[in-house]
C-alpha cells in the first residue's frame, strides 16, 4: 500500500506545477494530468484572476498545495495572517496534504524570500518540530516537509541533514516531501553520498516526491528548476520509489518555462519508473539497482 | 555554540546587505567587520568554496530575487528613471524597507511613502515618478483585491437610505500627469529601456482623475471627471450620499437640471461597471 496517512491515503500519480504561462493552454485544451501542485502564496489573496483560474482548475483537476514561506525553521513566531489565509485556501482547494520547506527565511519580522538552510542542532529540531505541529493542528490537513537544496553548512551542526529530517518528522509526526533533485544538489555541494540520504528516509512518511532540473557552475550546483531532470536524479528517483513504493510525483519547472507539452512530457518520464516498481515483487530491496534509467 | 536565533540574525544581516557594483558580497559589514571573518564564524568552508563564497551565493540570490520582483511591479517607474537609477532606488528602498510580508506581492507597498522621505531618488521629473508609483501600486492592489456582490439597480432604488460602498478593487487616484497613457505605452514596449526623453516631456502636467478597477479579471484604468471623482471619493469615505453630491458641484455654474442629468449618467455607468456594493 504506497499511499499513507500523510497524503490522505490517496494515489495521486504524476503531477505538474501550475504556472501562469500555462494557464491558457490548460483551461482551453484541458490536458489529461493526474493533478496540479499550486504555490499556496500565489492564491492567498482576496479575489481576482488568481482565484478565478484556481476555481476553474479545481472544477477539472485535483490540486495539492505547496508553500514557500512558512519557514518552519525560523525562530520567530508564526504569522497569524499567513496561517489564516492558508487555512482559507486549504478549504477552497481541499488539498489532501500541505507541503512547505524544511528551512528558515525570516527573522525579526523581515523576510528573505529564500529557503535558507537550518543548522542541524537539537535546538533547531525542537523549534522546527513545534512549528510544524502548530501548523498541522491549525490547518487540519497533514503537513509534509520538503528537504531543500543548500549551498552552506554550519559549524554548529551536530548531525547530518537526513538525521535532522528524521528527528523533525518523528517529533512533529508529519510527512515528508522528498525532493530527490535537492538531495542530489546538496550532495554535490556538501560531498555526501545521495544514496545514503535516500536510504535513510523513513518510507512510511513520504507523501510526495519532487523532481527537477538544476544548473551546474564551476564550484557548486544551483537549484534553478530551469532544465530537464538529469540522469543521476532519475536514478535517485528510481532508488527512492523502489524503497517507498509508487508515490505522488511532481516535476518542478519554474524558470525559462517551456511549453506545457514539453513540461508534461518530462514529468511523464516518471511513469516508466512507477510502472517498473508496480511490477516488482515486494521482497526486492533498495540494495539491488534493478530499474533502468529512461533516456 | 551560538543560539539558533543568533545564527539567523547574523545570516539574515549578511544575506540582506547590498551587493557590490560587481554583484558580489561586500568585503565588510555595515559596522566595518570583515565579512570573510564573519562568514567563517558560522559557515564551514568546503574544498572548493570559502565560507565567504558560500554565504555570497545566498546574498546574490536574495538581491536578484527582490530586485526582479520590484522591477516587475514598477515597469513604468523604471522606464521613466532608466534602469541604472531605478536599480539605485530599489537597492536603497529595499535596504530601508525590507519585506515584512510572507508574499513578495507586498514589497512595493511602502515605496510611495518612502520616496517622500527620499526625494533625491525621484529624478528630473519628481511628480511624474510620484504619480507613476501611485498608479502602479494601485494596479497591484486592484489585481487581487476582493470583489463583493454588486448592488443591483433595484437594491439601489429601493433602499431608503442606501449605504453605498465601493468595490474593494476600485482605487481612486488624483494625479498631476496622465500616467495611465504612459503606463500603457510602457507595457506595449515590453522592454525595461528608459522611455525616450521626447515621450517623457510630452507627458506634461495635466490634472488627471483615475479609477483603477477590475473587470473580467483584468485591471483597467478609467478617466473620471473632477466631479465624478469627488462623488466617488466621498462615497469611499462613507459620507452620506447627499453630502457627496453637494461636494461634486460645489461652486459649479452648471444649471441644476444639468447637474441632475450628469449625476444620473454617472450612476448609470458606475452601476453598469458593478462598482457599488453594500457596506
Amino acid at each position: 500500500m504506497p499511499a499513507n496517512r500523510f497524503n490522505g491515503f490517496t494515489e495521486y500519480g504524476i503531477g505538474i506545477g501550475l504556472r501562469i504561462p500555462h494557464y491558457r493552454h490548460i483551461l482551453e485544451k484541458k490536458p489529461v494530468v493526474d493533478w496540479f501542485e499550486v504555490i499556496s502564496e500565489n492564491y492567498m489573496v482576496d479575489g481576482g484572476n488568481p482565484l478565478a483560474v484556481l476555481d476553474q482548475i479545481l472544477e477539472q483537476y485535483r490540486v495539492v498545495q505547496h508553500g514557500v514561506s512558512m519557514y518552519f525553521g525560523s525562530v520567530q513566531p508564526l504569522n497569524r495572517e499567513h496561517l489564516q489565509r492558508l487555512k482559507t485556501l486549504v478549504r477552497r482547494t481541499k488539498t489532501p496534504w500541505l507541503s512547505d520547506h524544511l528551512c528558515w527565511g525570516s527573522v525579526d519580522g523581515r523576510y528573505t524570500h529564500d529557503l535558507l538552510p537550518i543548522p542541524y542542532t537539537w535546538e533547531a529540531v525542537d523549534v522546527t518540530a513545534e512549528k510544524i505541529r502548530h501548523v498541522q493542528d491549525f490547518v487540519e490537513v497533514p503537513v509534509v516537509v520538503e528537504n531543500v537544496s543548500s549551498y552552506a553548512e554550519f559549524h554548529d551542526s551536530v548531525m547530518t541533514e537526513w538525521e535532522f529530517l528524521n528527528e523533525v518528522v518523528e517529533r512533529a509526526d508529519c510527512g515528508i516531501l522528498l525532493d530527490v533533485n535537492n538531495i542530489y544538489v546538496s550532495s554535490m555541494n556538501h560531498d555526501f553520498d545521495p544514496a545514503v540520504y535516500v536510504n535513510s528516509v523513513p518510507t512510511e512518511r513520504v507523501a510526495q516526491i519532487h523532481i527537477a532540473g538544476h544548473s551546474r557552475y564551476e564550484k557548486y550546483i544551483l537549484d534553478t528548476h530551469d532544465h530537464p531532470v538529469i540522469d543521476p536524479v532519475w536514478e535517485l528517483y528510481a532508488q527512492a520509489i523502489r524503497r517507498i513504493g509508487p508515490t505522488a510525483t511532481l516535476l518542478e519547472w519554474d524558470d525559462k518555462i517551456p511549453s506545457f507539452e514539453e513540461v508534461h512530457r518530462e514529468a511523464m518520464k516518471a511513469e516508466h519508473f512507477l510502472q517498473q516498481v508496480a511490477k516488482m515483487p515486494p521482497a526486492l530491496t533498495a540494495e539491488e539497482p534493478v530499474l533502468e534509467v529512461a533516456r | 555554540m551560538s543560539s539558533l536565533l543568533e545564527v539567523q540574525r547574523r545570516m539574515a544581516e549578511a544575506v540582506m546587505a547590498p551587493l557590490t557594483r560587481q554583484e558580489g558580497m561586500r568585503q565588510r559589514a555595515a559596522d566595518g567587520r570583515p565579512m570573510a571573518k564573519e562568514a567563517a564564524a558560522y559557515i564551514k568552508p568546503n574544498p572548493r568554496l570559502e565560507s565567504f563564497e558560500r554565504l555570497e551565493i545566498y546574498n546574490r540570490q536574495y538581491w536578484f530575487r527582490v530586485l526582479d520582483s520590484l522591477a516587475e511591479d514598477f515597469p513604468g517607474v523604471q522606464a521613466i528613471l532608466g534602469a541604472p537609477r531605478f536599480r539605485e532606488l530599489s537597492v536603497r528602498y529595499i535596504s530601508d524597507c525590507p519585506s515584512t510580508s510572507f508574499t513578495l506581492r507586498n514589497l512595493g507597498g511602502k515605496l510611495s511613502g518612502w520616496l517622500e522621505e527620499h526625494p533625491e531618488f525621484l529624478g528630473a521629473q519628481p511628480d511624474l515618478v510620484r504619480d507613476m508609483v501611485r498608479l502602479e501600486w494601485a494596479v497591484i492592489e486592484a489585481f487581487d483585491a476582493a470583489e463583493r456582490a454588486p448592488l443591483s439597480a433595484e437594491q439601489l432604488e429601493n433602499a431608503e437610505n442606501p449605504h453605498l460602498a465601493l468595490q474593494p478593487h476600485v482605487r481612486l487616484l488624483e494625479l498631476s500627469h496622465p500616467v495611465d497613457d504612459l503606463l500603457l505605452a510602457v507595457r506595449k514596449r515590453k522592454s525595461a529601456r528608459k522611455l525616450p526623453a521626447r515621450q517623457l516631456v510630452q507627458t506634461g502636467r495635466q490634472k488627471t482623475y483615475l479609477a483603477v478597477h477590475r473587470a473580467d479579471y483584468s485591471v483597467h484604468y478609467k478617466r473620471l471627471e473632477a466631479g465624478e471623482f469627488h462623488v466617488l471619493q466621498e462615497i469611499h469615505r462613507a459620507s452620506p450620499l447627499s453630502e457627496a453630491l453637494e461636494q461634486a458641484f460645489a461652486g459649479s455654474a452648471l444649471p441644476e437640471t444639468e447637474q441632475a442629468q450628469k449625476i444620473q449618467q454617472w450612476f448609470a455607468l458606475w452601476m453598469s461597471l458593478g462598482w457599488f456594493c453594500q457596506v
